[in-house]
């Protein structure tokens, strides 16, 4: 029903699909014309709008395990490029799409702090032309499509964590790395998309997934497995891959550690979803070993030693760029468990730990705004002077944690669960007892902005401007926690359709 | 009014509360006011609760995820908790209106506000219709008396402070949690009902794994080794030790055990599978360890922690010995203990608005100062012996009867030993006190009490342990609905 629908694809609503990544790629090269601040934000923002709907649209009719088919250009896949949207990516387009609208009326204020007048209007443009690859990625049905979208929101990205070089020069050494080892994973990536294809002949997913059924000896479509999951692996930083992250989120501007946070990973974490179990599939024994024997590990390992690393650290921005280091490991977690309960903890920490995080980073940001600073000593009795941003950061600190009543909560009980439920006690108990170390590095941030007198100087509290968009997102935090039955059905639904053999099932 | 509705605006006016302090922060009087005012109402509210007798009323709030709800309930243990913690908040706010304006403390707002806050999450717990809604209100009252117990901001408030939400935090996080899903998946509900959920659910080894697991996850209850927070604790001003860590925080512990007990595992399912006896052994070592470390705590206020750390054991011995006597005199001990513990504390803290002593040594001859105080602390002292006719003698004895019925006998031997001990590190205070001559020889007769806020409030709490045991007839028949 849903190719009939695309075949007759006539009315502005049937091209939904494409619009959701057109609409952003047209109006980026539009804020690079004006070149004028004020005129860029403003299209920037609209865009972001118009993103937000059209992903609200979409997510609400797949949302009862529909799928749309929207065939680029009228061309039939497999020979043309497919776009195709389930309850997974289009849960995962509403992020993205709604983290935007949120980042770019703090961005606004943030960024006229940040970065030099004369690269504002280049900000918007690479800022949409990220959001473009972030939602491209996660709409196309093919699969040489992600990597270019792959491709598009990477570079982007590259230039708005240089941008970040107004405050601080070594924002470039940042950039500059993140750039080596992206290219590094993009290169792993296209090679496992190249073997596939050499293999099968096929670059559509849907068609992917069927002839790699047949193939599950050949060595060529291991070796494909084994590239994809290194080179996206690079991109979400597992465990071991993720040197490029600490640097890139402390010295990018605000606005785009916030936006990065929230969003880059998790589109990677659902292209990883995506691959192995819409394309692949996890009744292949490597897969399953992959998952199990590296992906788990690696998993586990992130959330103790990134967390252990982050309450070291002296930076509060890098401390949780660490802690995001470690909550990708819950996100693995839930995949190395592969079952449907594990994948849909790990799509609703995906949905989670971004509306947290963002919340976090633009709190972090408001500070640097109104001191300049983001070193941890610095902040003493910052919850006096700037309550309302104080107390964000304990609301999303809270959610890191797994306060009952805040979103993290949901997202540990649902990954314990689909543990306990497996019978892996081991692992539930891993699970918990990391999150006691999150304790450990939100509460160093708690200690010092309310139990240590703040030195003489007076600071105000951050304009209006940049406490809505984070206090958007810290209620957020509490009313998903409170209110989960929507985000858990959403995630259920998603993993089903991806457990299910999602387009094998077809 | 319909009892739910009594349930939520049981909870919502101590909120209110909260809200008004930070409101009239500007105005102390006004402020300390308008929470006495919702002391008493939400007190009033309880007692309307108690006295419509309609057990079973139960209200859900909303659904936080497919299958679990936010719901409360009436029942007569959480009746008996809401009762104890609401009454004794009157006594206590104004004896803390006493005490922090006779010591001059700071962030007065931020202290009454919090304060507020936890007696709502308390009030929570002693309603909540599943364990999910318990957890919840649970570490709630772990994060609201955070800024309690660090509320001085010196480096040892601080290291106090830290201790007390880490141990706290981590069993509730590692071992409560886990406990509560667990029980979710196997049994397919967290609600509490009587006679339990989890027969038929779980055997073996398994149902003791699964009860230690709520044994030590109840850090509340501060069942040793998972003890240490509770001295920690002890750095707070003097009010919170008296409602908080007498009362409202401890009694959330043993009243969570007690109720896992009754409505999760059942009493009989306990009995049944022997599930339940390392954890008498466990609380009769808690009992007298705890007692001994009392012995030699020379600070007063730490002295009396140790002592509630064995006390609170008394509690979670009720539940492990699964009986339908050892539940009721658990229950019934949650009241007895809470009025002569916070008596203590509050004396505790008199002597250090009025002579800032805090040291046990230094009290010779204090009772000629302070007779009024030390009078009092000598009935809250022999409640906690339990000798007649004060109230904690009922539950030691329902107690130990139940140990026989559970046919324990060396349970009866500890109880009477720690009776022993108790005598040992509380009456030598109170002989110190009235028998010893001062030692700084300034005019040991002249009378010095603390503000009269403060007496009015001790002097209640030490009437009240003296009422109670002629009252325990009420409180056993309250409790009866648990074994019926």
């Amino acid at each position: 029903m849903a190719g009939e629908a695309a075949q007759t694809a006539k009315t502005l609503v049937d091209h939904l699909p494409v619009l959701q990544v057109v609409v952003p790629m047209l109006a980026s090269p539009l804020c690079m014309l004006f070149a004028r601040a004020g005129l860029a934000w403003a299209i920037a923002f609209a865009a972001s709008l118009a993103c937000l709907a059209i992903s609200i649209a979409l997510l609400a009719t797949v949302v009862d395990g529909g799928v749309i088919s929207y065939h680029l250009g009228g061309w039939e896949p497999p020979w043309g490029i497919e776009y195709r949207i389930d309850t997974a990516n289009a849960f995962v387009l509403v992020i993205v799409s709604a983290i935007a609208a949120l980042v770019l009326p703090y961005a606004r204020q943030s960024i006229a702090a940040e970065i030099e007048a004369k690269h504002h209007a280049l900000f918007y443009t690479c800022l949409l032309l990220c959001i473009c690859g972030l939602l491209g990625v996660t709409a196309t049905g093919d699969a040489f499509n992600v990597f270019v979208f792959l491709e598009i929101s990477s570079l982007s990205t590259y230039a708005l964590v240089a941008l970040g070089a107004a405050r601080d020069k070594r924002a470039l050494t940042a950039a500059y790395n993140y750039l080596i080892m992206g290219t590094i994973g993009a290169t792993f990536f296209v090679i496992g998309i190249g073997f596939l294809y050499m293999a099968t002949g096929t670059l559509n997913m849907a068609d992917l997934a069927e002839r790699i059924a047949q193939l599950e000896s050949n060595r060529t479509v291991r070796a494909a497995f084994a590239f994809i999951v290194v080179g996206i692996g690079m991109k979400l930083a597992i465990y071991p891959l993720h040197m490029w992250l600490p640097n890139a989120y402390t010295f990018a501007p605000s606005a785009v550690t916030a936006f990065l946070a929230a969003t880059s990973t998790k589109v990677a974490i659902y292209v990883l979803l995506r691959f192995s179990f819409s394309v692949f599939s996890p009744g292949f024994e490597f897969e399953r070993f992959t998952l199990l024997y590296v992906v788990l590990p690696f998993a586990v390992m992130a959330m103790f030693l990134a967390s252990i690393a982050a309450v070291f650290q002296q930076d509060i921005k890098r401390l949780l760029a660490y802690s995001s280091i470690a909550q990708i490991g819950y996100m693995l977690l839930g995949i190395g468990l592969v079952t449907a309960t594990g994948l849909a903890g790990s799509i609703i920490h995906l949905f989670n730990h971004a509306i947290t995080k963002g919340a976090l980073f633009m709190a972090v940001g408001a500070i640097v705004m109104q001191t300049g600073h983001t070193a941890i000593p610095k902040l003493a009795g910052l919850g006096r002077a700037m309550p309302l941003t104080g107390a964000a950061i304990v609301t999303g600190g809270l959610s890191l944690i797994g306060i009952p009543g805040t979103a993290g909560f949901i997202s540990k009980w649902v990954l314990v669960s689909a543990a306990l439920e497996k019978g892996w006690w081991p692992v539930a108990l891993l699970i918990v007892a990391s999150s006691l170390l999150a304790v450990v590095y939100v509460w160093k941030i708690v200690e010092i902005m309310y139990l240590k007198p703040a030195p003489q100087t007076s600071v105000g509290e951050a304009p209006l401007g940049l406490l809505l968009p984070t206090w958007g997102l810290a209620a957020a935090c509490v009313f998903f926690g409170l209110w989960a039955d929507l985000t858990i059905d959403a995630a259920t639904d998603a993993a089903n359709g991806l457990f299910g053999g999602g387009f094998a099932a077809r | 009014m319909q009892p739910t509705t009594l349930i939520l605006l049981s909870l919502v006016v101590p909120a209110i509360a909260t809200a008004a302090n930070m409101a009239l922060s500007d105005n102390d009087n006004w402020r300390d006011g308008a929470t006495l005012v919702a002391s008493l109402v939400t007190f009033a509210l309880v007692v309307a609760l108690a006295v419509s007798g309609e057990y079973g009323a139960a209200v859900t709030v909303f659904s936080v995820m497919p299958g679990l709800e936010l719901s409360f309930h009436v029942e007569p243990l959480g009746l008996l908790f809401a009762l104890v913690a609401s009454g004794l908040w009157i006594v206590t706010h104004i004896y803390a209106i006493g005490y922090m304006r006779g010591n001059n403390e700071h962030h007065q707002t931020r202290f009454f506000a919090f304060f507020s806050f936890s007696i709502a999450a308390t009030m929570g717990i002693a309603f909540s219709a599943n364990l999910f809604t318990l957890f919840l209100f649970y570490e709630l009252l772990t994060l609201s008396t955070y800024p309690l117990v660090a509320h001085k901001e010196t480096d040892e408030a601080k290291a106090g402070a830290r201790t007390y939400l880490g141990i706290l935090m981590s069993t509730s996080i590692v071992f409560l949690l886990v406990a509560v899903i667990w029980t979710w998946i196997i049994a397919g509900t967290t609600d509490f009902t009587l006679g339990g959920i989890l027969a038929g659910n779980i055997e073996g080894p398994m149902v003791a794994v699964l009860l230690g697991l709520f044994a030590f996850g109840i850090g509340k209850a501060a069942l040793m080794p998972f003890h240490r927070w509770l001295p920690a604790a002890m750095v707070a001003p003097t009010p919170v030790s008296a409602l908080l860590h007498a009362v409202a925080v401890v009694k959330a512990g043993v009243f969570t055990m007690l109720k896992v007990g009754v409505y999760i595992f059942g009493i009989d399912f306990l009995s049944s599978t022997s599930a339940s006896d390392w954890l008498v052994w466990l609380a009769s070592a808690s009992i007298l360890i705890a007692s001994v470390i009392a012995l030699t705590k020379d600070n007063l206020k730490a002295r009396l922690a140790y002592s509630t750390v064995s006390q609170l054991s008394y509690i979670t011995l009720g539940m492990a010995l699964a009986t339908s006597m050892g539940v009721v005199g658990g229950g019934m001990h949650i009241a007895m203990h809470a009025a002569g513990k916070i008596t203590l504390f509050m004396c505790a803290g008199a002597i250090y608005v009025a002579h800032h002593k805090t040291l046990v040594s230094e009290l010779n001859g204090i009772g000629r100062k302070m007779p009024l105080t030390m009078a009092a602390f000598m009935i809250g002292a022999l409640s906690i012996i339990g000798l007649p006719p004060f109230g904690g003698m009922w539950s030691k004895w329902l107690l130990g009867l139940a140990a026989l019925d559970a046919g324990q006998v060396f349970v009866v031997a500890v109880l009477m030993l720690s009776s022993l001990l108790n005598v040992a590190y509380l009456l030598s205070i109170v002989a110190r006190a009235f028998f010893l001559p001062a030692d700084d020889g300034e005019d040991a007769g002249a009378i010095a009490e603390a503000p009269v806020a403060c007496l009015i409030a001790l002097v209640a709490t030490a009437l009240l342990s003296i009422v109670l045991f002629f009252q325990a007839g009420a409180i056993e028949r309250l409790l009866a609905g648990l074994i019926s």
